[in-house]
């Protein structure tokens, strides 16, 4: 074969990678079990023996099952909504649809404390309400409310991947069967669900590896009674430094998230079919006008529950401050106390959106030059491709960090303590949903469009731009927003050396909850609150870019 | 087209002006890396101090100071000693009586003593080879919501013992002593006070604990703002620090004038964490590091400790802050060696979660 730029083009991410991943990753391990001078898979048998670590596993894989197909079932009465009906402030809404995944786990602890706590909205007004002396809902630190969070994590990762593919979808195909005398019933289930599996599957596969992964939700809602894969690994190795059984349970969790995600993108292979894909959008339902308007009110109001614990928050927070908030603002925008920690507000979002930007930028790059080269192999050995390149969902976010201490610590790649680490951080766990959700648009793409334009005598870059792009766009966008969140919302940052001058919005929240006081829960919900407005604006921002002509997804 | 043309300008507008911040940043790193002035402090996630106070340390000794935040106090160890050798920092504050033989077992630092250290008694001073020097001090205890307890018409216990009672069930909130230090300092006090080997020992306390309804909670932030019922969530009895109420008051921007949570403090029922700071193996400020040492144990950086990190200055010449009348310092407290936390800890740990998390 000629060699061709666009074959080429995979090294980037292969050595992006391998340098950022494999290596550090590697470096950790075989550190890790180098102690064991008897026999390296001693750690791994302890680990199939003691029963307690097998019931972890097991917890882990049904706990993410359960919250896969509960945040599924959530999402898509929205997927739907977002993707066949307009009206003004959609983008505003589909923002704020987003805005949960970005928000640190003691927040999002303290928001569903602040509606289902003892002494939270819901229980105050039933105990009002019914004369109660006890609040009947006890939520905390149960099960449910693990379950519940991985929901509100997940549903936006769910909602935003299949709406951006449902809309791009051709709606003559259900119209037909309509036509043909289909119940709405049977053309859902029978047309319309085939049609969007393949953005169902890669959305969900991305929905398990988190919960699957969960660290945060499960140690601040949970607590250690719940304990994860995740949650062990953490605990053996930054506090407990037995590594060489944390070693062995990270690659569990490595080899585990693999296996699932091999089944996951077969299936994807075998789903997608080549499809329609239009870049504008001419498919609103053909609902009445009441129907169609009191449809939207319902999934406003549907939207506004699931955010809830959101708005609870916001209550909470100018029902406490209400006596000193000039107060607080003043303390936090002028610090009379004199810390050298100190940073001024301004400072912490930009370096936010600087280190979220620059993971955008890295993570879209890698994952769409990832998913591109994946549609176009073919055969078995792409679905062990494609779960390799989805690999770092799996990853240990405390193992990697250990692995970039101990692997770029001298010169000339000493980054320890450099924000270029973080991004770098950021951008493996982010480019997945880059590939996750540009995908499965790839694989259904038309290739009767490409040919034609082939035939027409365009060039390879030509038809990338002209014809491929305008279709792929939007699930890029989509891509970048999670690719953004992530990087805002500080994935395992607490596990990098930073310097104080490198603060986020996230750890700035983290150092007010780590003092007792009023006046600290009113910055942390403050910081919360300029958290919320910087990222609904930046999620609008990102919607904004699109091509001239291609109508609203 | 037009539309892409705007996306890609933005994005290289976006990329210069990193860029050339980062250049005008790092033209100063890169002088503060070539001084061999440059001191490196890793710090645990709690320290704070004065900017003034670093000012004046960097302007005296010409020195350019850089604190970085390691994870918590076991976190901040364990980084220690996989970089051992190569540390990223010349100094490590943070070390604690939990964790001091473990770190002086591991031999990460190099010995100084101190001039200053004749302020500080000499209980306070641990390590008598001089590697790590106490600079403050804190206790571990039960805090209790005092609304709450008129509310239910409840008295604060007197006796480790009334916990277990069913009038305490499902009203305390616990650290796990695995991840979260005042979790282990709080297990150890109450080794300190059932004994090991007592006909009803601290395991057994635990298991009645367990029985009675407590809930664990990973760290303090998660126990102290989502189940202690003065932050909203239902439960009155949390393991938090002597000087949190004080701190309460000193937070509330003039609301409380009296702290609206008590501490219990039981005989031998708390621990006394001291923590201290050590000289890294492998660097080439020495001098400079060691005083540093001295500078963190004279008095104007002991008399800004109080309201910074909320624990107490070693030096008895410093003074404490008037808030500090609510953190009352126990008479009779835990009792047990780190030599001996050391040697049982993980023992102790691995019991613990036996009985109360499996």
């Amino acid at each position: 074969m000629r060699f061709r730029f666009s074959h080429s083009i995979i090294l980037i991410p292969v050595v992006f990678l391998s340098f950022f991943f494999i290596y550090p990753l590697a470096s950790i391990l075989v550190r890790s079990l180098e102690g064991n001078t008897d026999f390296v898979f001693v750690p791994f048998r302890t680990l199939f023996v003691d029963s307690y670590y097998l019931g972890r596993i097991w917890f882990t894989i049904w706990q993410a099952t359960i919250s896969t197909i509960m945040s599924v079932v959530v999402a898509l009465p929205i997927a739907y909504f977002f993707a066949r009906c307009d009206f003004p402030g959609k983008t505003f809404l589909k923002a704020l649809c987003t805005l949960p995944f970005v928000m640190p786990t003691i927040v999002v602890a303290m928001g569903f404390l602040s509606l289902f706590g003892a002494q939270g909205l819901i229980n105050t007004l039933l105990m009002k309400i019914f004369e109660l002396d006890k609040p009947p809902i006890m939520l905390s630190n149960t099960l449910a409310i693990i379950i519940i969070a991985h929901v509100f994590y997940n549903y936006a990762v769910v909602v935003r991947i299949v709406s951006s593919f449902w809309s791009s979808l051709d709606s003559q195909l259900e119209d037909t069967a309509k036509i043909l005398g289909g119940s709405r019933i049977q053309v859902l289930c029978r047309v319309t669900l085939p049609l969007i599996s393949p953005a169902l599957i890669s959305s969900s596969a991305l929905a398990f590896a988190f919960s699957f992964t969960s660290l945060g939700v499960v140690l601040v809602l949970g607590g250690p009674q719940f304990a994860t894969l995740e949650v062990s690994i953490y605990e053996l190795t930054t506090k407990l430094f037995r590594l060489p059984l944390a070693a062995a349970l990270s690659v569990v969790q490595l080899g585990f998230t693999y296996l699932v995600l091999f089944v996951y993108t077969r299936y994807q292979k075998m789903a997608s079919m080549q499809l329609g894909l239009q870049s504008r959008g001419e498919r609103l339902h053909s609902y009445g006008r009441p129907i169609r308007g009191i449809f939207i009110v319902a999934m406003v109001v549907y939207i506004f529950c699931l955010l809830s614990p959101l708005g609870a928050l916001i209550f909470r927070f100018f029902a406490e401050t209400r006596e000193y908030l000039p107060f607080l603002f003043i303390g936090l925008f002028s610090d009379q106390a004199g810390s050298y920690f100190y940073l001024s507000p301004i400072i912490v979002i930009w370096n936010s959106v600087k280190f979220a930007l620059c993971t955008v930028i890295i993570s879209t790059i890698v994952g769409v030059i990832i998913a591109y080269r994946l549609s176009g192999s073919q055969g078995s050995i792409s679905g062990i491709f494609d779960s390799l390149f989805m690999m770092p969902l799996g990853m240990s976010a405390v193992t990697l960090g250990y692995g970039y201490l101990i692997s770029f610590n001298r010169d000339p790649f000493d980054l320890r303590g450099s924000w270029i680490i973080l991004v770098i951080a950021h951008s493996i766990v982010a480019y997945p949903f880059v590939v996750r959700s540009v995908l499965p648009v790839i694989n259904s793409m038309d290739k009767s469009l490409k040919d034609a334009a082939k035939l027409l005598g365009a060039s390879q870059s030509r038809i990338f731009l002209s014809v491929e792009l305008p279709i792929i766009l939007p699930a890029i966008l989509v891509g970048a927003t999670f690719a953004f969140a992530v990087s805002m919302g500080e994935f395992g940052s607490s596990l990098m050396l930073l310097r104080p001058e490198n603060a986020t919005i996230p750890i700035a929240i983290f150092k007010f909850l780590g003092l007792p006081g009023e006046v600290n829960v009113g910055r942390a919900l403050a910081m919360s609150g300029l958290l919320m407005i910087i990222v609904s604006l930046s999620f609008m921002a990102i919607e904004k870019f699109r091509y001239k002509g291609s109508g609203g997804f | 087209m037009i539309k892409i043309d705007i996306f890609l300008a933005i994005t290289l507008v976006f990329l210069i002006t990193v860029f050339a911040c980062e250049q005008a940043n790092e033209d100063s790193t890169i002088i503060e890396e070539k001084d061999p002035q440059s001191l490196v402090i890793v710090v645990h996630d709690s320290f704070d101090i004065s900017k003034s106070l670093i000012d004046k340390f960097e302007e005296e000794n010409n020195a350019t100071i850089t604190i970085v935040k390691g994870g918590d106090a076991g976190e901040v160890l364990n980084r220690a000693i996989l970089e051992r050798g190569n540390p990223s920092a010349d100094l490590l504050y943070g070390i604690d009586n939990t964790y001091l033989s473990k770190a002086l077992r591991e031999d990460l630092f190099i010995a100084y003593k101190s001039p200053l250290l004749v302020n500080v008694p000499n209980h306070l001073v641990l390590d008598k080879t001089f590697h790590v020097t106490p600079i403050d001090f804190g206790y571990v205890n039960i805090n209790y919501d005092k609304q709450y307890l008129i509310d239910n018409a409840l008295d604060p216990p007197v006796l480790l013992e009334e916990l277990t009672d069913s009038k305490w069930e499902n009203r305390m909130v616990v650290e796990n002593p695995a991840t979260s230090s005042p979790g282990l300092a709080f297990l150890i006090a109450t080794i300190s006070y059932f004994g090991e080997d007592d006909e009803y020992d601290y395991l057994d306390f635990w298991e009645d604990l367990r029985n009675n309804g407590v809930v664990v909670k990973d760290g303090w932030s998660d126990a102290y703002y989502n189940d202690f019922s003065l932050n909203g969530g239902d439960r009155p009895l949390v393991v938090s620090y002597a000087t949190s109420p004080a701190a309460e008051v000193y937070f509330s921007e003039g609301k409380y004038t009296e702290p609206p949570t008590g501490n219990l403090i039981i005989d031998k029922a708390t621990f006394q964490q001291i923590e201290g700071i050590g000289i890294l193996k492998g660097t080439e400020v020495e001098k400079l590091a060691s005083d540093f040492i001295d500078f963190a144990l004279d008095v104007s950086f002991q008399e800004d400790i109080p309201s910074k990190m909320f624990v107490y200055p070693v030096n008895r010449r410093a003074a404490w802050p008037d808030f500090f009348q609510f953190a009352q310092v126990p008479k009779v407290h835990s009792d047990i060696s780190h030599e001996d936390i050391d040697e049982k800890r993980e023992d102790w740990i691995e019991a613990w979660v036996k009985v109360v998390l499996r």
